[in-house]
């Protein structure tokens, strides 16, 4: 795999994945594309167990006293590392820019949280922005299209990373799609607090995928994965669909997001 | 105006079913982002100019007294009158009052998102007066007795068709009896019926999108030219504007109008900006004999330095409402109130009370492109959310989701036993899925299943294999 190490063999930086529940629960062949990338870039990668979810359902439903805590979790389990990175730009955000807006009458674990942001990153933008990686060891014959997840782009910036490094994937063909950059109907629990505005979104999104002419659908943040390829099965679409990092890692031999053991 | 905003599902889930609703709305949400789009990026200086903009608006919020009453006295100066209203109430006791003193019987009416959030039509004609919208939009729905949709085009929601069919049901009593189809014919016999309004009315009202603290001006933009007439005609011109539009100087006021209609229709400027300063003057051609403004609170005194103070800067552009994919979705009636999109969901629970409206905060993604787009740089997701704590505090959250919350939290907080139970549920989706890989129908998440499929797990947890591998040593 492509090396371009930003801090030489002897200093490798030490990284702490932040799996995410989702991938945790759904998806852990994304945890190992991480890895996988991660050490690929020069990195050393260790998976603190004192891991669950960063808070965002308990944040964006206006719990604060339970964000704080399970914050607080976060911090401790990770707060020795020399970076914290997650394959989901809504989580780094999380972690990035809300977690010290939690303690604005504490000054101890503000301090923390803020330390701890400045070291927090999205795995893409990690390897890429960070480490210097501007290509990857793989391949896949396919023609692909990117969904932008709302939070890794306006918070994170992110857009160019993962197109760069899909550029370098030997025979894989990008055909971008109209309104990549327009939400998708997650929303994490207003997907289930409104299921028809949000199925009327996706089908939106859908309709963008089908009509870019590719026959997968990427993206960075599972929680939008799961909804576009929920969305695409229930209406007997055969694009499928996988979590960039999968890709870039050469991974797609496993099994598209809601691909069963026999695809229809 | 009566609240409905209670009904947010509901009626999202009638407008999505609203064919004629579907099709006049995609065709408006296109138009508005290219336009905008195409503006911003033919001006380079876009970033500067925001930053210039919200510097002030914070710097008149800060000292928003001392504006206002600078306001308060070139208006006096000028010759006009100023009335400070409280409440919706106290402001349309005033107008009506206003009206009543100089004996009018008609009033033409500019368009006002003020206007509307105080109730003035339905004041005004249960004191016996006749209104008319010369607002094309507001002249539509007005006709069809309904309120706006959005805050700069009211009426987005109606197809050409459904404009067609209400000036044949309400011209006739002019004399057109034929059908127009045409947009320029349409605007031509709107023009023709509203001529005759504009000549008998005996007050002017419209908003004012700025009020200049050092002239005592009061500036409205439209692409019409309505405006002039409502204000320029009548003998008596009201002007109904709330607190947070007095901006300190003309040049501020330019300013702010360099974002404004970019980011409103993607023009320039719009094409008619119209400053009224005081009664007609002696040597004046026209203009009003007098001259009234009336300064609406309705709460917004409360929100200076708050956690929604920032609210206050908002122009009313309505960009966040084009850009908004759920606004795109349900339209503006949806959310109820006067105010629709993400702007109308801070502003209605903090204007009707949260308890009122406590969907509003919710029916929302975060995807932070009303926000990306503001020209005054809100940060509409994060107040939002402000709403959702509120919500929280007071106990306004469904019970159901408080419910499932409250496991999920528990786990998360206590990972040794989050993930021993994840593993075994993780496990088992796994072998009822694994044949089709997801799922049609889920108990507990049929809020996800009624409208899509859940894909299965892939059957361990990451934590599980992690350390099967060794640390990942073995890979
Ligand atoms: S919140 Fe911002 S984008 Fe929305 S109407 Fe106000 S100024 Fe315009």
């Amino acid at each position: 795999m492509a090396k371009s190490y930003k801090h030489g063999d002897a200093g490798r930086p030490r990284v702490g994945l932040f799996v995410t529940c989702l991938v945790d629960l759904f998806r852990p062949s994304v945890g190992f594309a991480a890895v996988k990338l991660l050490r690929a870039a020069g990195c050393d990668v260790e998976i603190p167990r004192a891991q669950t979810c960063c808070g965002q359902p308990a944040y964006n439903s206006g719990d604060v006293k339970d964000t704080r805590e399970i914050a607080k979790q976060v911090i401790d389990a990770f707060e020795e590392f020399d970076y914290v990175v997650a394959p989901s730009g809504s989580c780094a955000g999380m972690l990035k820019l809300h977690y010290p807006t939690l303690f604005v009458s504490d000054v101890v674990w503000q301090q923390r949280a803020r330390a701890l942001a400045v070291r927090c990153h999205e795995l893409v933008s990690f390897i890429t922005d960070v480490c210097g990686m501007d290509s990857v060891d793989a391949s896949f014959d396919q023609s692909v299209t990117y969904h932008d997840s709302c939070s890794g782009l306006r918070e994170l910036a992110i857009h160019a990373q993962p197109r760069r490094l899909l550029a370098s994937v030997r025979d894989l063909r990008l055909s971008e799609m109209c309104d990549a950059d327009v939400c998708c109907g997650f929303g994490g629990t207003f997907c289930i607090k409104y299921p028809e505005i949000s199925a009327r979104m996706v089908s939106d999104k859908m309709a963008n995928t089908e009509a870019s002419g590719a026959n997968n659908v990427l993206g960075g943040d599972l929680g939008c994965l799961l909804n576009i390829a929920g969305a695409l099965k229930r209406h007997g679409s055969k694009i499928k669909v996988y979590h960039v990092a999968e890709i870039l890692a050469d991974m797609a031999d496993v099994r598209a997001i809601a691909e069963g053991e026999e695809p229809k | 105006m009566r609240v409905t905003s209670q009904a947010f599902r509901t009626r999202a889930a009638v407008a999505l079913k609203n064919v004629e609703l579907q099709r006049a709305m995609a065709k408006a949400k296109g138009g508005f982002v290219d336009k905008r789009r195409v503006a911003i990026e033919a001006l380079p200086e876009f970033e500067q100019l925001r930053s210039v903009a919200r510097e002030i608006k914070e710097h008149t919020l800060s000292h928003l007294d001392y504006y206002l009453e600078r306001f308060e006295s070139q208006v006096i100066a000028s010759g006009g009158h100023v009335h400070w209203a409280r409440t919706p109430a106290e402001a349309c006791e005033i107008v009506v009052g206003i009206c009543g003193g100089v004996g009018a019987r008609s009033v033409t009416k500019g368009k006002s998102m003020v206007g509307e959030e105080i109730a003035i039509n339905p004041a005004l004609e249960n004191a016996g007066l006749e209104v008319i919208e010369t607002d094309l939009g507001e002249y539509i729905i007005q006709l069809a007795k309904e309120p706006p949709s959005h805050i700069i085009a009211p009426a987005v929601h109606k197809t050409r068709d459904q404009v067609t069919d209400l000036f044949q049901e309400h011209h006739s009593r002019y004399g057109y009896n034929q059908r127009v189809t045409e947009i320029p014919d349409i605007v031509n016999e709107a023009r023709q019926v509203l001529r005759d309004a504009f000549l008998s009315a005996d007050v002017g009202i419209t908003g004012a999108n700025f009020l200049v603290a050092e002239t005592g001006s009061t500036i409205i933009v439209t692409n019409e030219g309505n405006g002039d007439l409502t204000n320029t005609l009548p003998a008596v011109h009201i002007v109904t504007a709330s607190i947070e539009k007095v901006v300190p100087t003309l040049e501020d006021a330019t300013a702010i109008l360099r974002l404004l209609a970019r980011s409103a229709t993607g023009q320039e400027m719009s094409s008619y900006t119209t400053f009224s300063t005081g009664p007609r003057r002696s040597t004046d051609l026209d203009g009003p004999k007098e001259f009234h403004v009336v300064l609406v609170d309705n709460g917004r005194s409360q929100m200076l330095g708050n956690e929604f103070h920032e609210m206050l800067r908002c122009i009313r552009c309505g960009a966040c409402l084009n850009h908004c994919p759920v606004y795109g979705a349900v339209g503006g009636h949806a959310y109820g109130w006067v105010y629709p999109g993400p702007m109308g969901s801070v502003l209605t629970p903090l204007m009707v009370g949260l308890e009122k409206a406590n969907h509003l905060p919710n029916a929302c993604t975060l995807n932070g492109r009303c926000e990306q787009v503001c020209p005054m740089s809100i940060p509409l997701p994060k107040m939002l959310r402000q709403l959702r704590v509120r919500e929280f505090e007071q106990r306004l959250t469904p019970a159901r989701m408080r419910w499932g919350l409250s496991i999920w939290t528990y786990l998360a907080r206590r990972p040794h036993l989050y993930q021993p139970v994840m593993s075994i549920l993780v496990r088992l989706l796994e072998i009822l899925g694994r044949k089709r890989g997801r799922f049609r129908y889920l108990p507990f998440a049929h809020g996800w299943t009624k409208v899509r499929d859940m894909p299965a797990p892939q059957g361990q947890t990451f934590q599980r294999a992690w350390r099967q591998s060794g640390d990942g040593s073995r890979l």
